[in-house]
């Protein structure tokens, strides 16, 4: 087991370069983080800030051009159980029940059939969608079918949930139900989640530590943490003044920027 | 967490009036048209003796005659049932052929860059050949005879389904890729839990399409040298102006091709429930 003051995520001076048509985009430029376990992150910031980029890293889709991501001090190899992704368009398997979808990672780890039943259980109870069990997720609305990709990764053990503006395609109801739902598990299951979000304020509600980055090239700006009582009221003097600060930070990088 | 959203799982099959009245008018716009056309022929050939197009009566007689004989007695009658089988056994011959070749090399070319790289410009090279145009070279190849017909069902069906299998493992969305992999489902597992299942709805397509051109090709691959064949028959009753066998012949293949169409789209609709577009 790993000392109590290891973080569970560590990411040293890391850099990622694309190249597109010839040209050399810097994506990220020296990106240093440490998360400790059960923390929640939200990374903020302009569009082509290296964001997702980030978040692809830490989920093994792609490999840092220069620098170290250590979870629990091993560098990351690639994708795996222990880190699971929640994707902007959820990406489940159509062809898979929301039963089967949530019952996928444990299945592919090898567990027993009676075990999968009871995790799948477990988890479809925990989003509240028993009663679609059966259903395929072209018969789900968004929030239905994001929670099926929560379950998923929950079901998969996931210790860490890497999460890429997962309620940017919904309604605003449905958004702040699924951001208190989202909560609720976290609190539960001491996960570490990071969270991409483009909202100031949502990230203001869910988050321990906000990371603000800025564009041309990717690069983390400030570390702020957000120490309101929760559950957070939206519309409380503390909670504007923390979006004021944010703001500011955010828009005073504008003018800077190259486009 | 609480659901609210109280969303029907799957369109319940009601069965109330307006519904039976609803499928009773459509049933009834769709052999309107059909209908229309029968008495149009009736009208504008019944009475002529000397016609060169027989009337919707005289096809029916004919077809009864072909299928069970006892009223011409002559050399049709009652061999309807030979020339069917003939032609079913080399379509479906032909097409689970090309099916059980096609959709193998299809994935394989979908998935392996080198085989694409490798096979691909010659697939494209041959595909605009009409598979007409084979006929001369597969009789040369296969001679005079139902194994000809047999080669062009089976070329009639090989390329829409390689074709739309390929596209098919080349369009799974890569996310579905990256999703399965963090869930710790790599390599091997991946082609059977992902590429597979993804690829069906294409594969069905292609498999569809094939169906209907080995119809179309049978036809043509039977005109020639063949003695057994609705094509066969066609060609003969052609020669012998017996105009109305050869509606006959037609008919037969309008009806085979439409339920063999059925068959796959059933298959097809137990497999693919989960795809809006097929299911
Ligand atoms: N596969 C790729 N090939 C080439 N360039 C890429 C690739 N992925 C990202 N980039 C570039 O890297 C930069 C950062 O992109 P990224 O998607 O990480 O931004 P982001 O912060 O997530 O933006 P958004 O808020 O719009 O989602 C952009 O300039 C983008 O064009
Ligand atoms: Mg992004």
């Amino acid at each position: 087991m790993a000392e109590p003051t290891m973080p569970i995520l560590e990411i040293r001076s890391v850099f990622k370069d694309f190249m597109l048509q010839g040209d050399r985009i810097e994506a990220l430029s020296n990106a240093s983080l440490k998360v400790p376990r059960g923390q929640f992150v939200c990374l903020i910031g302009a569009s082509g800030c290296g964001k997702s980029t980030l978040l692809r890293i830490l989920a093994g889709f792609e490999t840092a051009t220069r620098g170290d991501v250590l979870m629990w001090g091993k560098p990351i190899a690639g994708p795996g159980p222990d880190r699971g992704m929640v994707f902007q368009d959820y990406a489940l398997f159509p062809w898979l029940t929301v039963r089967q979808n949530i019952g996928f990672g444990p299945a592919s780890r090898g567990l027993g059939k009676a075990e999968v039943k009871d995790t799948v259980a477990k988890f479809l109870d925990l989003v509240g969608l028993s009663r679609f069990a059966d259903a395929y997720p072209h018969q789900l609305s968004g929030g239905m079918k994001q929670r099926v990709a929560i379950a998923r990764v929950l079901a998969n053990d996931a210790q860490m949930v890497l999460m890429d503006e997962p309620f940017g395609a919904l309604d605003a109801m449905t958004r702040e139900r699924l951001q208190d739902e989202l909560l609720d598990i976290w609190q539960r299951t001491k996960l570490t989640v990071i969270f991409v979000t483009h909202s100031i304020e949502e990230a203001i509600f869910l988050a321990d530590r906000i990371v603000v980055m800025t564009p041309g090239p990717g690069r983390i700006d400030s570390d702020v943490a957000v120490s309101l009582q929760r559950p957070r009221d939206v519309s409380a003097p503390d909670f504007n003044e923390v979006r004021r600060l944010l703001s500011r930070k955010l828009h005073s990088h504008h003018g800077r920027k190259a486009a | 967490m609480s659901e609210s959203v109280a969303a029907p799982l799957a369109p319940s099959r009601d069965l109330t009036s307006s519904n039976l009245l609803r499928r009773a008018r459509a049933a009834l716009v769709a052999i309107a048209f059909p209908a229309a056309v029968l008495l149009a022929w009736h009208v504008s050939t019944h009475g002529q003796k000397q016609g060169l197009i027989p009337p919707p009566s005289d096809v029916a007689v004919m077809l009864w005659d072909l299928a069970f004989g006892g009223i011409n007695d002559d050399a049709f009658s009652a061999t309807l049932g030979v020339h069917v089988f003939a032609s079913l056994s080399r379509v479906f011959g032909g097409f689970a052929l090309a099916a059980l070749v096609a959709i193998p090399l299809g994935l394989v070319i979908g998935r392996v860059a080198a085989v694409r790289q490798l096979l691909d410009p010659t697939i494209q090279l041959l595909r605009p050949v009409p598979v007409t145009a084979w006929l001369p070279l597969a009789m040369i190849i296969f001679g005079l005879g139902p194994r000809s017909a047999f080669f062009l069902v089976f070329l009639g069906a090989f390329y829409p389904i390689l074709l739309n299998t390929v596209f098919g493992v080349r369009s799974v969305d890569p996310k579905l890729f990256e999703a399965a992999s963090m869930l710790g489902c790599d390599g091997g597992a991946q082609f059977r839990k992902v590429v597979l299942p993804a690829a069906l709805p294409s594969v069905f397509t292609g498999l569809r399409l094939g169906l209907g051109f080995s119809w179309v090709v049978i036809v043509v691959g039977e005109m020639t040298g063949v003695q057994t064949g609705l094509g066969a028959i066609i060609m003969e009753a052609r020669q012998l102006s017996r105009t109305e066998v050869v509606i006959c012949g037609m008919l037969v293949i309008g009806i085979a091709g439409f339920l063999s169409d059925r068959a796959v789209l059933w298959i097809n609709r137990r497999l693919l429930a989960w795809s809006p577009g097929h299911g």
